[in-house]
């Protein structure tokens, strides 16, 4: 049975007579990478406020397993009269940890550290951030953005990162916008919009089976035929139907029609996402 | 509480408010006065008392009659800004998800806190000594120290006032959730409001019992207890004579408790953004 490190039951917050997050309930299980999608506003902040007992629920709970969690939220908070090391030293004593803690965190995102961290560029200050999560070798690592301001080497570094904490059995609840970092990365993933949790499942399960797509002509015989197996035509002309490929292209070819091009198209996840989200806002 | 104190230590704004308050504390208790004494701008018949006021065996009183005023503004901003500052740069927010509890986490700011102010209190006698030591040789007057008992008063009631005033800052910075309002309104508060509450007292005896009770009351009282003359004895302004030693002793007690533990309540349960 899958052991589960977080999970949300119902999870309500409410300012005034606004609903940020709306009865969700999500479970994140342990050592996998999750997933945390939602449009700006959706509640994905609050909801991981709201588990790491930063914000109390008006309503619902939020259970963690983990016994040592580590968080990036909403951008990385630190000293800024304090180097990079001196916050991580801070933040290790914090924990009762020794100062190499820090050092061994800083190495892991390739930081030095010694610069004051007022005079760090965003994409410092943010690995700064990951390397403060990773103190004391958290079981549960809570990702808000982690990639916000990076350059693609350092998108690409983290991405590696976050791969390397999976696989070592960390659990990584990781919210982001690039979709397709996410489609790379998370073995699961929920989406949240309007404070409401509207989908949550494995990424393969949530992008679905791909459709096949087919150009042949003549279109109008192509399209009588294709119609038999549910295909819809395109405005360019082309067919997209949910059929195998093979009896279709048999149909096609016994009347008469040349097919040009038969290809399966698999829905990104940022399909997926913009699906769900626009049918809700 | 070693890791509010490293990032304490390495605050610039801690050693400017501690240079800060050494740099009054020995112009006021000693400069000015030693200058007065020396352009013989008083009448002859106070110049014995002023000069016994500043060689070593008055550096008890010496020290503490500041403390009321400028000593408190001080340590209210310094507390303000240790538990302000940390909701604007986002600190709390990485402290409380790295703290084991909300509870370790204040009480540790608290446990710094209150090493900062038992520093700059033995910094200030130390401070306070050197100045009368080097007042009595330049007049070769006496050498002798003040009796232990009275030192130990002195460094007690000091403790007790600037732990309250710190006590207060660190309340006004978790309510504010900032340091400038916190900042502003605990000015506001020692330098007019209490003083005008105070004043208003004279002319409406309810005003006048509330008053009594005042933190800044308190304060001034057990300065004034403790041998400094009072502001309306032609004393140091913030010195006052309302209440005796013990119940303005209990009272700033009091008055800390109460800070602390509303301050306490209010970061361990209310949302942290």
């Amino acid at each position: 049975m899958t052991e589960t490190m977080v999970s949300t039951d119902r999870l309500t917050r409410r300012y005034g007579t606004r609903v940020v997050v709306d009865a969700v309930s999500l479970t994140v299980h342990k050592g996998e990478v999750y997933g945390f999608l939602g449009p700006n506003g959706a509640g994905k902040t609050t909801t991981l406020r709201m588990i790491l007992g930063l914000v109390r629920p008006t309503a619902g709970t939020a259970t963690v397993a983990a016994r040592r969690t580590g968080a990036l939220i909403e951008g990385p908070g630190f000293f800024p009269y304090l180097s990079g090391r001196d916050n991580l030293r801070v933040l290790a004593r914090h924990r009762a940890l020794p100062d190499t803690a820090a050092d061994a965190a800083l190495d892991r995102v390739g930081l030095d550290g010694g610069a004051a961290f007022r005079t760090c560029s965003l994409g410092m200050k943010q690995r700064l951030g990951v390397a403060a999560a990773l103190l004391g070798d958290a079981e549960l690592l809570v990702l808000d953005e982690p990639t916000n301001g990076l350059d693609p080497g350092g998108m690409a570094a983290m991405r590696g990162l976050l791969r390397d904490l999976a696989a070592e059995g960390r659990t990584v609840l990781l919210s982001s916008h690039l979709l397709g970092e996410v489609q790379e990365i998370c073995d699961r993933v929920g989406v949240i919009t309007g404070g409401r949790l509207v989908a949550e499942s494995t990424v393969a399960a949530i992008r679905g089976a791909g459709t096949l797509f087919v150009r042949a002509a003549p279109v109008d015989v192509a399209a009588a035929v294709a119609a038999r197996f549910g295909a819809v035509t395109e405005s360019d002309g082309g067919l997209r139907c949910d059929s195998p490929a093979p009896p279709l292209v048999q149909a096609l070819v016994r009347a008469g029609v040349e097919v040009h091009e038969v290809r399966t198209v698999e829905r990104s996840l940022s399909d997926v996402f913009f699906e769900l989200t626009e049918d809700l806002a | 509480m070693s890791a509010e104190l490293l990032r304490l230590r390495k605050w610039p704004v801690l050693w400017v408010l501690l240079g800060i308050g050494l740099t009054l504390d020995v112009l006021f208790g000693y400069v000015f006065d030693y200058l007065s004494y020396r352009t013989g701008s008083r009448p002859v018949s106070e110049d014995a008392p002023l000069l016994a006021g500043l060689l070593p065996a008055g550096v008890p009183v010496t020290t503490v009659e500041g403390m009321p005023m400028f000593g408190g503004a001080i340590l209210l901003i310094l507390g303000a800004l240790a538990a302000g500052s940390g909701y604007g740069w986002g600190t709390w927010k990485t402290v409380l998800t790295t703290a084991p509890s909300r509870l370790r986490a204040f009480t540790g700011l608290l446990g710094a806190l209150g090493a900062v102010v038992a520093g700059l209190v033995a910094a200030m006698f130390a401070v306070n000594f050197a100045c009368a030591f080097a007042i009595a040789a330049a007049e070769s007057s006496s050498f002798d120290l003040p009796p232990l008992a009275d030192l130990a008063r002195a460094a007690g009631g000091a403790l007790l006032m600037h732990s309250m005033w710190a006590s207060c800052g660190v309340l006004l910075g978790i309510v504010a959730r900032g340091p400038a309002l916190a900042v502003g309104l605990g000015m506001v508060w020692t330098l007019a409001v209490e003083n005008l509450l105070r004043g208003t007292g004279n002319v409406l005896a309810p005003v006048a019992a509330v008053a009594d009770l005042l933190p800044g009351t308190a304060a001034g009282s057990l300065a004034g207890a403790l041998g400094a003359v009072p502001f309306a004895d032609n004393g140091t302004p913030g010195v006052l004579s309302t209440l005796d030693g013990s119940a303005a002793a209990l009272l700033l007690s009091g008055w800390t408790v109460v800070f602390t533990l509303l301050a306490g309540l209010l970061l361990t349960r209310r949302d942290v953004m």
